[in-house]
């Protein structure tokens, strides 16, 4: 019992810490990406090519004075980047980081809990997210705030039902919501990509808006909103929200993954006749590949696309991703049929 | 009344199908972007590397020395008399006897000062000077953050003893023919045993 507690304590402060890594140099990557895609060359003065950017950046966040406004609700006004951090960390837990290491005959699952409805907790925690920037708009007491609150919460609902339908087409496939099991069925390289084409590509446009990344970053925007939600806030609160959001992202990317690239899976790695425990390695770092290429996706899609306006935006998620998605789990729906019957 | 021919009617036209699903529009936007993400970046990572300039670029002025080492500057004010932002200030001094070998003429200046804030580097300085002492050179004026600092004085100004700079390629071809012209004694090199030649013309 005890070896199984450290197990999993140990699991869960690796998790932890490599979703802040990758949180911290996400920030780094989307300078440099973003000075790439427009031909500037992006942070290269903190250490080689900038490496110490992120820590520099901390430091700095630290560092900087920090502001309650008077006017605020000064316990929502620190709850709210709490919650925002809280509900970012939370979701790691879920994901399958590997198949099971065999050591000493013991199994030891690279999955901090397997809980057989994991699509559905990922679900319930990215939309308590929200919560978080409701919160913090709130209790700025800035009409900026509010409206970018008011903004994010709004976007977020409207693309959570066109993004749980586009999973029920999966879940209709797959025929599980545990994420380890719909990880394992992706293993002799049929990636559900391939089954639920229009599924994936409303799924990853709604994983944006939930994001608040761009095209759909209305919630900050800054020609309009100052800052958005965040505008009152400073130092590490701040740095808090936009911490939340790159680890927001990593998640993202760690469920589109997993749920529609085959998670730590490789097609014809199993051929090889590598050892289990090999296997499981290599299968993290293909699972972790797979994340950085769509941690790079987003960032790709944020320095090409211009932001929606927003009713541009909600007509795209109520008029045309809502329907396409029902469409979606019609069209899976019948092909299933189509498939017992003949 | 049209004004050029790049002005548009705006138009509300209704979006096609394929602007409505917005992924050819989002798909040739990435295309454009990647490309990108392979070109060199037009920076110039500037204190590493510095821009080329050209030979003739008017950046930080010079005080020159002729061929023995002797500042070549008289202090006549020529140059703070061209100046149209009125940056140049100088006191002018005798040369002792002794003196021969740091000071080309009789005459020299003891204090010479440019107040890089108030120069716009036009070069009428030097186009002014006629003992070929002053010279804008391709150096850059470093930023500092005290005002008085921008105030060069002849110890930044002055041309080092051990490392000539060379501003022969910006002479005009005007200048090099001045140069030659035997006409005018001060163009060549002083020498107090040869008395100058009186211009017959002048």
């Amino acid at each position: 019992m005890l070896a199984f507690i450290i197990y999993k304590f140990i699991l869960v402060l690796i998790v932890f810490f490599i979703s802040l890594g990758i949180a911290a140099y996400s920030t780094y990557g989307e300078r440099k990406i973003a000075a790439f895609l427009q031909d500037r060359m992006g942070p290269s003065k903190a250490g080689p090519y900038g490496l110490l950017q992120p820590i520099a950046d901390g430091v700095k966040m630290f560092m900087k004075e920090e502001i309650i406004p008077d006017v605020s609700n000064k316990w929502l006004f620190i709850l709210g980047p709490c919650i925002a951090m809280f509900t970012a960390c939370m979701t790691g837990v879920v994901i399958p980081w590997g198949r099971p290491l065999i050591i000493g005959g013991e199994t030891y699952a690279l999955q901090i809990t397997d809980i057989n409805i994991g699509i559905l907790y990922v679900f319930g925690v990215v939309s308590m997210g929200v919560y978080g920037i409701m919160i913090g708009g709130w209790a700025s007491n800035n009409k900026y705030s509010l409206l970018g609150a008011i903004r994010a919460s709004a976007q977020m609902i409207s693309y959570e039902v066109a993004m749980g339908m586009s999973i029920i087409a999966l879940v209709m496939t797959t025929g599980t919501i545990s994420l380890s099991e719909i990880a394992a069925q992706q293993d002799q390289g049929m990636w559900n990509i391939i089954k639920q084409p229009l599924g994936f590509l409303i799924f990853i446009t709604c994983a944006f808006a939930e994001c608040n990344r761009a095209p759909f970053d209305l919630p900050e925007c800054e020609t309009e909103l100052v800052g958005g939600y965040h505008t009152e806030y400073s130092s590490m609160k701040l740095g808090f929200y936009l911490f939340a959001e790159y680890i927001n992202m990593f998640i993202s990317s760690a469920v589109i993954a997993t749920l529609y690239f085959g998670g730590y899976n490789m097609p014809f790695i199993n051929d090889l006749g590598l050892p289990n425990n090999l296997l499981a390695i290599l299968g993290v770092v293909f699972l972790f590949a797979k994340i950085v290429f769509f941690i790079f996706f987003f960032m790709w899609i944020r320095w090409t696309l211009p932001r929606f306006r927003y009713d541009q935006l909600m007509d795209l998620g109520w008029k045309k991703l809502i329907p396409l998605s029902m469409f979606n789990i019609f069209i899976t729906g019948a092909i299933m049929i189509a498939k017992d019957l003949f | 009344m049209q004004l050029t021919n790049r002005s548009k009617i705006v138009s509300n036209k209704k979006m096609t199908l394929a602007e409505k699903i917005y992924l050819p529009a989002v798909l040739s936007g990435m295309s454009i972007t990647v490309k990108h993400l392979f070109k060199k970046p037009a920076t110039i990572d500037y204190p590493k590397k510095t821009r080329e300039m050209a030979v003739i670029y008017r950046g930080q002025h010079i005080l020159k020395r002729d061929e023995n080492g002797a500042e070549r500057c008289t202090a006549c004010g020529l140059c703070a008399v061209a100046c149209p932002a009125e940056a140049i200030t100088m006191i002018s001094a005798e040369r002792k006897p002794g003196e021969e070998k740091l000071y080309r003429e009789e005459k020299y200046a003891a204090v010479y000062e440019i107040n890089m804030l108030r120069c716009i580097f036009c070069g009428l300085c030097e186009e002014a000077c006629p003992k070929e002492a002053i010279f804008l050179t391709d150096k850059t004026v470093p930023s500092t953050f005290e005002r008085d600092e921008f105030l060069y004085g002849k110890s930044i100004l002055t041309e080092p003893l051990n490392a000539t700079v060379d501003v022969s390629k910006r002479q005009t071809k005007d200048t090099l023919d001045f140069k030659k012209d035997s006409n005018f004694a001060h163009n060549i090199l002083f020498d107090p045993s040869k008395p100058s030649k009186k211009s017959s013309k002048h």
